[in-house]
């Protein structure tokens, strides 16, 4: 799960790490305020989505005055920004930050990763922030420095402390900027975030170390136990249609293609979705509807592709395994009789009792393409696309 | 020979008595494993499947002699499960568990490093569909009647997947030694290397089936392996040739961040390790066939 700036902000400062003076508006009448309460004579307007690269889209405005600020948040409210993170869609902002200005010295970079070779978490750092990191590696790479950490005792004083000499931090901001970085680090522990990222992490001219802008995700699979974090969640920046599904337990990927798929794991989804793309098709989606893909599950899933309007084809894919070809055929009768389906529709049952449920699907008086393989479906799908 | 689990394996099952553990504990005894017993914190002391069940795992080791878990325990308390099996002396825990949280995965890693070599247990999972060697032993969730019993050694981190595999496998009447799910999580127990190298020393495997997908480097890693250090022939399919990047693809480790980690990427690398890749998932058991006649191993 993804955050915004400000949150993730919010959240540093609460590990002791210092941010620039903000807020957040919801109109510019709103914004104009916050800029006087906030004070001095330069402001910075951000724009509130989920994505990065939000600076070269034009969704960060910097004002000489709280007019000006006013000016900035109405432009930018309600407004669709494509950056090169979010798809042509775009996503919406319906929130803007307002920050003080910050008078730069340094910009530099802070990231905190799993890393899945090592099985531990990682610290990469580097003099050149404010691009981003793929761009370091790319043009800089010399810059980057990355340090693994032992879960087992946490991130140690004189490893912080390497960060920060490597980074070039003067003698006098060293002890600022490891109390900052072991922020960012138990802030990335202590709330199971996948990524923490500060960049930039500025010096500041007055001699601040300030974490200018953040992205933090957080593992959907802890968010049980992160009750506090799992608020923060704004649905308004998730595609629709995968709200939905992510909301009723199933996953779900929405693609560009026309060909909708449900299917019984994420391997064999991949697997399908590969194989309508070397039949010459292109999966609308990616759908996993889980192990157990009971009747309500099947009924479910036919729902969720239905409202998608890119759908010209529907394939079902399940191999059975401890659920069984018969549930899922009943699943599929009892879905078309709730839900109008207007387009050609291919099954490929296989696995547990498929005798049993192609049986059903027969008997039934639904309309339906019998496929045999994984191969047959995709290939059948691909050609009902007329 | 199989590898890891053999016809008198005993098996404990952690979260032996919930609906999930007690379902597929029948289905496992059902196959023909040797399950010995479960454990469930507070209710040690009952009998249940005709089974004894066990307050804590250590009890369960010293009373049955177990040496392998499957375990059944909920995301929140699965970490603690895994880290008492490894404590207990349990040699090989397989986490069915989807769901646990990747902070305490890499804890779960940490803590299994603290015992020496010959006390270290194996996990395999989370996440996963765990292991069956046919005929002899199921440690798993996976319908046993698809596999046939032979000398395929079948690795993958996809639990439909495996079975779509073995099911092609058994059309062209090919057996399986023993398959393994690895699991579709970030941090994970057993890598595909793990595995492989197992079926590279049983003397029964002829031949390896990994099925691998987008994300992570264990794929790669077990190329180089198998290119350096095998005599048995590897042949690999690996899912998601069409998967966006920076998405998750269900499995919350099926995410391209970076370099070697697409489809097409790990495709490249595998075949400049020698690995036969099964260029679609249709053809998985065509291709391990074509392998065996070019090997005279059929």
């Amino acid at each position: 799960m993804d955050i915004h700036e400000y949150q993730a902000k919010k959240i540093l400062s609460d590990f002791g790490v210092k941010i620039p003076t903000g807020g957040i508006v919801y109109s510019p009448e709103n914004a104009e305020n916050k800029a006087r309460e906030i004070g001095g004579s330069k402001w910075v307007v951000k724009a509130q989505i989920h994505s990065g690269a939000r600076g070269k889209a034009g969704g960060i405005i910097i004002c000489n005055s709280p007019h000006e600020v006013a000016l900035a948040t109405e432009k930018l409210l309600g407004k669709k920004l494509v950056t090169n993170q979010t798809g042509e869609e775009g996503k919406i902002v319906n929130r803007i930050y307002i920050e003080e200005a910050t008078d730069i010295k340094h910009e530099l970079y802070l990231g905190l990763v799993f890393d899945r070779p090592s099985e531990s978490i990682m610290v990469v750092a580097s003099t050149e922030g404010g691009m981003s990191v793929e761009e370091i590696s790319k043009d800089k790479p010399e810059s980057i420095m990355r340090l693994k950490i032992d879960v087992a005792v946490g991130m140690r004083k004189f490893q912080a402390r390497e960060l920060a000499f490597g980074l070039g931090i003067e003698t006098e901001l060293i002890s600022k900027a490891t109390d900052t970085i072991r922020g960012c680090y138990r802030a990335f522990t202590d709330l199971d975030a996948t990524m923490v990222e500060v960049n930039p992490l500025v010096i500041s001219k007055q001699n601040e170390i300030l974490a200018l802008d953040c992205k933090m995700s957080f593992d959907n699979n802890a968010l049980f136990r992160m009750n506090n974090i799992a608020e923060l969640r704004d649905k308004s920046q998730e595609n629709p249609n995968e709200v939905y599904a992510s909301d009723r337990g199933m996953n779900y990927v929405s693609l560009n293609g026309n060909i909708g798929n449900i299917i019984n794991g994420a391997g064999l989804a991949m697997a399908s979705m590969d194989m309508i793309k070397l039949a010459g098709g292109e999966p609308a989606n990616f759908l996993d509807v889980g192990g157990g893909a009971t009747p309500e599950k099947i009924v479910k899933a036919f729902k969720l592709i239905s409202m998608d309007t890119k759908v010209k084809v529907i394939l079902v894919n399940i191999f059975a395994g401890i659920n069984r070809c018969d549930w899922v055929a009943e699943g599929i009768v009892q879905a078309l009789s709730k839900i109008e389906i207007k387009h050609p529709l291919v099954i490929r049952l296989a696995g547990t009792n498929v005798e049993k449920g192609n049986e059903i699907l027969k008997k039934s008086n639904i309309n339906y393409i019998e496929a045999s393989t994984l191969e047959d479906a995709a290939n059948k799908a691909v050609k009902a696309l007329g | 020979m199989s590898i890891i689990i053999h016809k008198n394996t005993k098996i404990l099952v952690q979260g032996f008595t919930g609906k999930i553990g007690s379902f597929h504990a029948e289905e496992m005894i059902k196959y023909g494993s040797n399950v010995v017993g479960g454990v469930t914190p507070g209710k040690g002391g009952i009998t249940y499947l005709n089974l004894p069940v066990f307050n804590t795992v250590k009890e369960a080791v010293d009373q049955t002699g177990a040496s392998t878990s499957i375990l059944f325990v909920p995301p929140a308390f699965a970490a603690d499960s895994v880290m008492e099996a490894a404590d207990a002396g349990i040699k090989t825990c397989v986490a069915i568990t989807d769901g646990i949280p990747s902070h305490d995965m890499v804890k779960i890693k940490r803590f299994m490093r603290r015992y020496q070599k010959d006390k270290k247990m194996g996990l395999v999972g989370p996440n996963c569909a765990g292991i069956i060697s046919p005929g002899k032993s199921m440690l798993g969730i996976m319908p046993g009647h698809i596999y046939k019993e032979g000398k395929i050694g079948i690795v993958s981190r996809s639990g439909t997947l495996g079975y779509e595999a073995a099911q092609q496998l058994k059309d062209l009447e090919i057996g399986v030694s023993t398959s393994v799910g690895i699991g579709g999580d970030p941090i994970n127990g057993s890598s595909f290397r793990d595995i492989i190298e197992k079926f590279e020393n049983d003397d029964e495997t002829i031949a390896v089936l990994m099925i691998g997908e987008i994300g992570g480097p264990q794929e790669v890693e077990a190329g180089q392996f198998a290119k350096e250090n095998m005599s048995k022939p590897v042949i690999a399919y690996i899912a998601g040739l069409t998967a966006p990047k920076g998405r998750v693809m269900g499995h919350a480790g099926a995410i391209v961040s970076a370099y070697g980690e697409s489809a097409i990427e790990k495709v490249e690398l595998l075949k400049e390790c020698g690995v036969t890749i099964s260029k679609n998932p249709s053809v998985m058991g065509e291709t391990v066939k074509k392998v065996l006649v070019e090997n005279n191993l059929n």
